[in-house]
Order: C-alpha cells, then sequence, then structure tokens
C-alpha cells in the first residue's frame, strides 16, 4: 500500500533527525501521538502537534510518560496507528508498557531520543547506553525490534520502516535515535507518496464468534481487530489463550510466551537492515550504530589510509540482534571486530555472544556527552590489525 | 575534510542570540537553494538563554559522513567566549567574522583574516535587536561566500515567521551590505588583525 498523500511532505528539506522521524512517522500513517516532554525529543512531538491539525491527527501532551505510553495503545485498538516519544528518564517509565504492547501485541511506535544517563543524566548531550534498555528494558520474556538511524534522513526512512516492521509483527518497535541524529540538521529527501510504501493494518475478515484474536496467523502473528468493528473479547497483560482470555497455567504460559518470542526471533534475517563497506579484503571490522557509525566512517578512511585491511559494518537494525551478519563478517579473513559505542560495553556482549572466540572482539566504550575522537577509533583499529 | 569543495564553520555565542538558526540559514541555503550537501551539530546547555551555544556547520558539493568540525575555516564569533575558546581552533588562513562591539579581538595568528560588524547595532536600527544573527548572516555570506548571497536571501525568507520577512530580509541586506563595503576596501578593510 503507498502512502497517503495528505501525510507525506514531499521535496528537500533542511531539518534535524527529530524532525525527520516525525515527518516520518506521519507519512507511514500516524495519527495519534502522546507525549510529554523531554530533552532531547522534544521536537519529534512539537512537530508531531504542530504538523497534525493539518492532516487529521491528534497529539495529546499527557500528565506522564506512564499515561503517554498506555495512551497511544488505546488508540491503536481504535484502529489509529501511534507513537509515544521520550528520552531515557521517559522511556523507563514506560516501561511498564512496552511490556504490555509486547504481551497484547499492540503494534506502536517508541522514540527514544538517547541523552546521557542514567538517571537524568546530560539532557543536552548524546548517549548510546539505552540499547539493553531496549531490548530488556520491561520485565519478563519478549521480542522486540529497534531500528538506530544515522541521519535525520535515516530518521525519516526508519520512522516509515517502524511503523511498518509494527504492523507486520505486531510488536512494539523502538526508533533509538541519539541527540545527535535528533539534534542534527541535514538534507532530508521526502519522496512522493507514490514511492513510500505503507504497511496497513490486517484486520481479520472473519465475523465476531468465529475470530479468536490471538490465534497465530502468518509469521505467527494473529490478525487484528479495532473498536467498532462488532468483536467483544478480552485484552490483557496477564497470560491469555487464543480467546484472549486470561489463563494463568504454565502450559498457556510456554503457548504465549514463546511465541511472542519466536516470533521476533524468527523474523531476525528479515528486519536486519545494514550497511557494509571495506568488508571484501577485511582483517579487521568496525561494528558500529547511530551517531557513532559516521565516526567510525571517518576513522575507517584514516585507518586504510595507514594501510589497515580495516572495513565498517553499520547497524541500522539492532534488535532483533542481527546474528547472521556477524557471522558472515566471520566467514572471511576478519581476526578482530571492534565496537566503539555510547556506553561502557552493551551491544558489544552480543557481538562477543555471536563470535564465540572465532575472533578478537576489543570494545571502545565512551561514556557519552559527546563522540568519540576518531583518533582513538583509529588507534583501536590499528591495533587490533597486528 | 580533505575535499576542496568542503567548508567547515563554527558559528558561537550565547543562547538567545540565533546562532543556530544562523547556521540553519546558511545550511538551508546550500542545501535546497544550492542542491549541495550541509550538516549542523548543535550544542548548547540546558537553559534557554544566556548559556553559551554554538553550532557546528559542514558544507560540501559531497555528501558528508564525519558532521563535527575540530578545525574551521570560519568562525563567527558572537561572543567574548566564543572568541576565546574558538579563535585557537581555526585553520590556517582561516577567517574570523565577529560581532565587533561584543568580541574584542586580540592576539590573533598573523596568517588569519578578520572581519568585523557591529550586527547588534545594525538590528537595533532597524527597532528589532533579535534580527542580529540574520544581520550576521548577510555578513558572513558577502565576506565569505559560503553560500550565494541569493541563495542565502531565499533560506531566510523560508527560515523567518510570516508577517516578518521584509524586516528580516532588510536586516540580511544591511549585513550583507555592510560586508561588501568591507571587502572593497571600506573603513575597515581585509586583513586588519
Amino acid at each position: 500500500m503507498q502512502a497517503d498523500r495528505i501525510g507525506v511532505l514531499t521535496g528537500v528539506h533542511f531539518i534535524d533527525g527529530d524532525f525527520a522521524a516525525a515527518e516520518g512517522a506521519i507519512a507511514a500513517g500516524c495519527r495519534f501521538a502522546a507525549g510529554y516532554p523531554i530533552t532531547p525529543s522534544t521536537e519529534v512531538v512539537e512537530r508531531l502537534a504542530s504538523r497534525f491539525p493539518f492532516v487529521g491527527g491528534l497529539f495529546i501532551q499527557m500528565e506522564d510518560e506512564i499515561a503517554s505510553s498506555i495512551a497511544i495503545q488505546g488508540a491503536v485498538w481504535a484502529g489509529a496507528k501511534a507513537i509515544t516519544v521520550s528520552s531515557g528518564p521517559g522511556i523507563s517509565l514506560m516501561a511498564e508498557h512496552i511490556g504490555y504492547a509486547a504481551m497484547t501485541e499492540t503494534p506502536c511506535v517508541f522514540v527514544n531520543v538517547q541523552r546521557g544517563g542514567p538517571s537524568t543524566g546530560l539532557p543536552t548531550l548524546p548517549g548510546q547506553a539505552d540499547v539493553m534498555q531496549a531490548r530488556w528494558g520491561s520485565h519478563g520474556d519478549y521480542g522486540i525490534i529497534a531500528l538506530c538511524p544515522n541521519s535525520p534522513q535515516e530518521a525519516f526512512d526508519l520512522a516509515v520502516t517502524a511503523f511498518n516492521l509494527a504492523e507486520r509483527y505486531r510488536t512494539p518497535v523502538m526508533l533509538l535515535l541519539d541527540e545527535c541524529i535528533g539534534h542534527m540538521l541535514e538534507k532530508v529527501v521526502i519522496p512522493p507518496a507514490d514511492e513510500i510504501e505503507v504497511v496497513p493494518r490486517k484486520l481479520t475478515e472473519k465475523k465476531p464468534g468465529e475470530y479468536l484474536p490471538y490465534l497465530p496467523g502468518e509469521n505467527m502473528v494473529p490478525e487484528m481487530v479495532k473498536a467498532g468493528m462488532g468483536h467483544r473479547f478480552h485484552i490483557t497483560g496477564l497470560t491469555h489463550d487464543e480467546r484472549g482470555y486470561p489463563v494463568m497455567t504454565a502450559a498457556a504460559q510456554e503457548k504465549l510466551v514463546r511465541r511472542l518470542v519466536d516470533k521476533i526471533r524468527l523474523a531476525s534475517r528479515d528486519v536486519a537492515l545494514y550497511e557494509g563497506r571495506w568488508l571484501d579484503d577485511a582483517e579487521v571490522v568496525v561494528v558500529s550504530y547511530g551517531i557513532t557509525s559516521r565516526v567510525v566512517h571517518r576513522a575507517v578512511e584514516v585507518a586504510r589510509e595507514h594501510g589497515a585491511k580495516v572495513g565498517q559494518l553499520r547497524l541500522k537494525t539492532i534488535w532483533p540482534f542481527p546474528e547472521h551478519l556477524i557471522d558472515q563478517v566471520l566467514g572471511g579473513r576478519v581476526r578482530s571486530i571492534v565496537v566503539p559505542e555510547l556506553n561502557l560495553g552493551q551491544l558489544v556482549l552480543e557481538v562477543e555472544r555471536v563470535v564465540r572466540g572465532r575472533a578478537k572482539v576489543v570494545p571502545i566504550g565512551h561514556a557519552g556527552g559527546t563522540v568519540h575522537e576518531v583518533g582513538v577509533i583509529v588507534e583501536a583499529i590499528l591495533e587490533a590489525g597486528k | 575534510m580533505s575535499d576542496a569543495t568542503t567548508s567547515e564553520i563554527r558559528i558561537a555565542g550565547f543562547g538567545g542570540q540565533g546562532v543556530i538558526l544562523a547556521g540553519m540559514i546558511l545550511g538551508k541555503g546550500a542545501t535546497i537553494f544550492e542542491n549541495r550537501h550541509a550538516t549542523l551539530v548543535q550544542s548548547f546547555g540546558p537553559e534557554a538563554r544566556g548559556g553559551s551555544c554554538s553550532a557546528q556547520v559542514v558544507l560540501s558539493n559531497q555528501p558528508i559522513a564525519y558532521p563535527y568540525v575540530a578545525r574551521p575555516q570560519v568562525l563567527v564569533a558572537m561572543s567574548q567566549e566564543a572568541f576565546e575558546r574558538f579563535a585557537p581552533d581555526l585553520a590556517p588562513r582561516g577567517v574570523l567574522v565577529y560581532e565587533e562591539e561584543l568580541v574584542k579581538v586580540h592576539d590573533l595568528r598573523p596568517d588569519l583574516r578578520s572581519f568585523g560588524i557591529p550586527a547588534t547595532r545594525i538590528a537595533e536600527e532597524l527597532r528589532r535587536r533579535m534580527v542580529l544573527n540574520i544581520v550576521m548572516v548577510g555578513f558572513v555570506a558577502a565576506v565569505t561566500g559560503l553560500v550565494g548571497i541569493d541563495a542565502a536571501r531565499k533560506a531566510v525568507l523560508d527560515s523567518v515567521p510570516k508577517g516578518t520577512e521584509h524586516l528580516n530580509v532588510t536586516a540580511f541586506d544591511k549585513g550583507c551590505e555592510y560586508g561588501r563595503r568591507l571587502i572593497t576596501g571600506g573603513p575597515a578593510g581585509e586583513g586588519k588583525a
């Protein structure tokens, strides 16, 4: 399905990543947002709030993040595509409802424009220390998809993708910006509406009485309904059966939770977006995401000028962690994988898990507040290549 | 950036002076109206007014991978603190553009060129002190040529609130005119240090 022309601001823009993410959401068909302001994410909802009146959307500033994160789920069950937006401290408050969205299979998008943490940390400065929170922020077992743009253009593109994946897998999707990408202005080209692919919600054609709201369909994903279609059933965060009713047994838990986890695990290859550069002859590969990948871009160029056989793997999808991409990289002559990130070692743990000793893994931690110095990454590459 | 078509600029001053908007207009001029590429990275503190504030702008004919500025070719200093902090980082033969009533230039490296303008006073003469950043943008466009005058003027029009277009274009033209006079041997000519 193509995007609705009314929501697509086709043309060339010079806007920041926050605005671009908002435009991507609107292009994807999002017409409901609830949020509570927090730097550096506020511009996303500012943009939504100012654009929604022209496209038939509704923004509500809620009393807090907890309310915001559940208001969007009400909107989704009423038939809307919906988003909430925050930064680390607010996402922590939303954690309960991220799990609720996973458990009730409510397709929605959470944007986290990451700043330095923990706690209130560094409001106006970048971090990438919420990547594990994105994966495990709510309690219990569940799967989730998380995307990391590295430019305002990609904030637009991946916001569209986030909504599409949310619908396809009936899951919450985290769009993980960082303060740099959120507040960085760059050229953003918004294509014509008929060039933007939008995944519509898969609503059931079954009649009330025949429809089982949690009966797995294609890709283990149940068909959905919206309020007003005449179906009466129960939506609950409790463990439930295919009718949606609570069933407090180990068997029901096994069946439901295993499916919630498996549907995302099995989607891993289909949702793994990435970019590779100079991987063919690489003996050292730098794995990065978000703003750090742009520092790495420069560092890899400098290191190659010094003769290092180094390539770059940039992950746009970090969850589910694209294990097969790391395996592919190791299929070559790679001896070391360098992982710089604006935290003191988070996604590198996944890299180490997948590598299982087949190569040396070198973390380059940084507590955040700014980006890595190019020289630090160059040095690590050269050292790793020895 | 090694590419000859690439320029790095730092614009710095106080929060509330319109530092980020000034950078945004240059970037918009280059991207939307000259079909080039630009990045702008902003740094500011939690306070809305008065804190130090700076924008790192990269302009290029090529897509820009690395958006950070270490040795800018141009520094636009709108406060004394901005001058003290960032002037030493200017690239060899770089250009300092400064608000001459807010910045006392001293100990400038001999390889640098500098151009001063009383942007705040010019804005006050237009009865709107807040357009000082637009005066500065006109001046920067004229003395550095980083962005074409027409492209920059269009970017001003595209960036300011409705109803303020005339005021802002006037401010832009004033800054531009002051710059042109300066480089064609006006009262405070090129090379002043």
